[in-house]
């Protein structure tokens, strides 16, 4: 069974096709790279995916399950996780609390109003070990308006870490990042058991076609090459549309 | 200072203020002084409840004083129809808590100044229902309360009585809010104040999250009226106006929203100088406006987060240069 199945799916903003007949079918464990110009559609795709907007046609399936219509929280529930192209975190609090809001989530406990939360050990403890698999555990207590760019990337790897996700989509994970922060998370992201689908759209072509498996070219919100590094890379459309002469 | 430092001076502090504020009824004589820190307490209680939208859940109301009213309103209709203390209260509190729900369904449809402008139109139509609902509201004469409940034997008919009955109601107040903000329900409504798109793809169902916040601001804000209802022995529309639901959000506004201690802070500073320094200045809006501009100006944050600020910037600078 595909880990990640889209089929024939479509979304216009007005008059605006975004997302055009996108078929994709994407194997357990699969590291799936999405790749474009800017405005090809990639985020708008992973948006769609993930529920955050709806599509006017098609439909997506996760583990053989139909999620088209499923809000985007139960989607969370089932097994899906994302880290968004602009860092979306809570600047106000602590490294460890973002990560526990993340566990948080996934708890019947978010909806108790009368434990008190910095008492639940078992949140914390796993906040650390999420944390620690991206090498942040040493700095949890700090707040997260003082930490880089670089850490705040691996803030978000270890929040969508921490929930435990069946398929990880992770929206330009390398973008901002100095050359030895690139190496720590792509280290990071090669240490993500087979047991995760990964899905990465990515502009660092280096970086990124270490870990995919199989590449999507998109263009104009169409899926107009895929196929594995080689086939993708040697494709004349490729260069065309995207890695240029 | 160590963690259980801060601790043990924050319990000694809150020992202190609790110790104080039973204190008040034998401190002050005089029977007008108690009775305005009946309402300051009154207020507060209401001032709390709507911090919890404002403050936690970053959604400011403009009508919540129909909430406030609805819940004065049943009560003191009941007691003229003859019914006793307790039925009046409880009956309140679920309507009041049944009106929360249909302002929530209503209002949480949207977020930022729409949900303002929502709420504001549900707090006129209560409004426009007490003034025009003559039958049941009396209309513009409002509705008398003859008596005041005697819990366990303890008469609330003296300023004391009902100071104290006040305080505990407050007490309870803070500490259920103390205790919601600090749980796991609380970090999930901060965080979709802060972050909701971020918390719906965390799997937090956000809609429903900033519904219960309201539910518990609409509970809190009921209980208020209740004890407003008691205190005046007397309700009519102007409790209910957009003036009642703005000074409210003042409340909140001047003392610090999304701190437990502002809403209070805000309160006596409202209920102090509409009360008291009215009486010695004519023109008491303008000052209450001044010091409104004030704080914006130096405390943009309110006068509790404000204060902490310049005390720790003031430590700082008193302590030597290493």
């Amino acid at each position: 069974m595909s880990a990640l199945v889209v089929t024939n799916l479509n979304k216009s903003f007005g008059g605006l096709r975004v997302t055009t007949n996108v078929n994709l079918d994407i194997a357990p464990g699969e590291r799936r790279l999405i790749i474009g110009p800017n405005g090809a559609g990639k985020t708008t795709l992973f948006n769609l995916i993930t529920g955050e907007i709806a599509p006017d046609s098609g439909a997506i399936a996760l583990f053989g399950r139909d999620i088209t219509r499923m809000p985007s929280r139960k989607r969370t529930h089932l097994g899906m996780a994302r880290t968004y192209q602009i860092i979306t975190l809570f600047a106000q609090d602590t490294i460890a609390h973002n990560v526990t809001l993340a566990l948080l989530g996934l708890s019947p406990l978010r909806w108790n109003p009368l434990i008190a939360l910095h008492r639940q050990h078992h949140l914390a403890a796993r906040g650390h070990e999420a944390l620690e698999r991206v090498g942040l555990d040493h700095i949890a207590a700090r707040p997260l308006a003082q930490t880089s760019y670089g850490e705040r990337r691996r803030v978000e790897i270890a929040m969508a870490l921490a929930q435990n996700p069946k398929v990880l989509l992770l929206d330009e994970p390398f973008a901002g990042l100095s050359i030895d922060e690139r190496q720590d998370v792509r280290k990071l992201l090669t240490a993500i058991p087979r047991d995760v689908t990964i899905v990465m759209i990515e502009h660092d072509m280096d970086t990124a076609l270490e870990l995919a498996d199989r590449i999507t070219l998109l263009h104009f919100g169409e899926v107009i090459v895929e196929g594995t590094r080689a086939e993708v890379v040697a494709d004349p459309r490729t260069r065309e549309v995207y890695l240029g002469d | 200072m160590s963690g259980a430092g801060i601790v043990t001076w924050r319990c000694v502090a809150i020992a202190i203020a609790v110790a104080a504020l039973v204190a008040v009824p034998f401190a002050i004589k005089e029977v007008y002084y108690v009775n305005i820190a009946s309402q300051i307490l009154l207020y507060a209680v209401f001032a709390l409840g709507l911090n919890v939208l404002v403050g936690y859940a970053g959604l400011v109301s403009l009508g919540h004083a129909g909430l406030f009213g609805i819940a004065a309103y049943v009560v003191a209709y009941l007691l003229v129809a003859g019914y006793g203390h307790a039925l009046a209260i409880l009956t309140a509190l679920v309507v009041g808590l049944a009106a929360t729900a249909g302002f929530a369904a209503l209002a949480l449809r949207a977020t930022g100044i729409s949900f303002i402008m929502i709420t504001l139109a549900l707090g006129e139509i209560i409004w426009g229902l007490a003034y025009r609902w003559i039958s049941i509201t009396n209309g513009d004469n409002g509705i008398s309360v003859a008596t005041r409940p005697e819990p366990f034997g303890l008469p609330l008919g003296t300023p004391p009585g009902f100071y104290d009955a006040t305080l505990i109601v407050f007490l309870l107040a803070v500490v259920s809010v103390a205790i919601f903000v600090r749980s796991p329900l609380g970090a999930a409504l901060a965080g979709t104040r802060d972050q909701p798109r971020r918390m719906n793809a965390l799997g937090y169902h956000v809609w429903m999250t900033r519904f219960w916040a309201f539910m518990f601001s609409g509970l809190l804000t009921a209980v208020a009226g209740i004890l407003f209802v008691y205190y005046n022995e007397f309700i009519s529309p102007q409790a209910l106006a957009l003036t009642a639901s703005a000074e409210a959000l003042l409340m909140v506004i001047s003392g610090g929203a999304g701190t437990l201690l502002g809403p209070v802070v805000g309160a006596a500073l409202v209920v102090i100088v509409k009360n008291v320094v009215s009486a010695y200045i004519t023109r008491w809006n303008f000052m209450l406006g001044a010091i409104f501009v004030a704080i914006v100006v130096f405390m943009p944050e309110g006068l509790v987060p404000g204060a902490v600020r310049l005390t720790r910037s003031a430590w700082r600078a008193s302590r030597p240069k290493q």
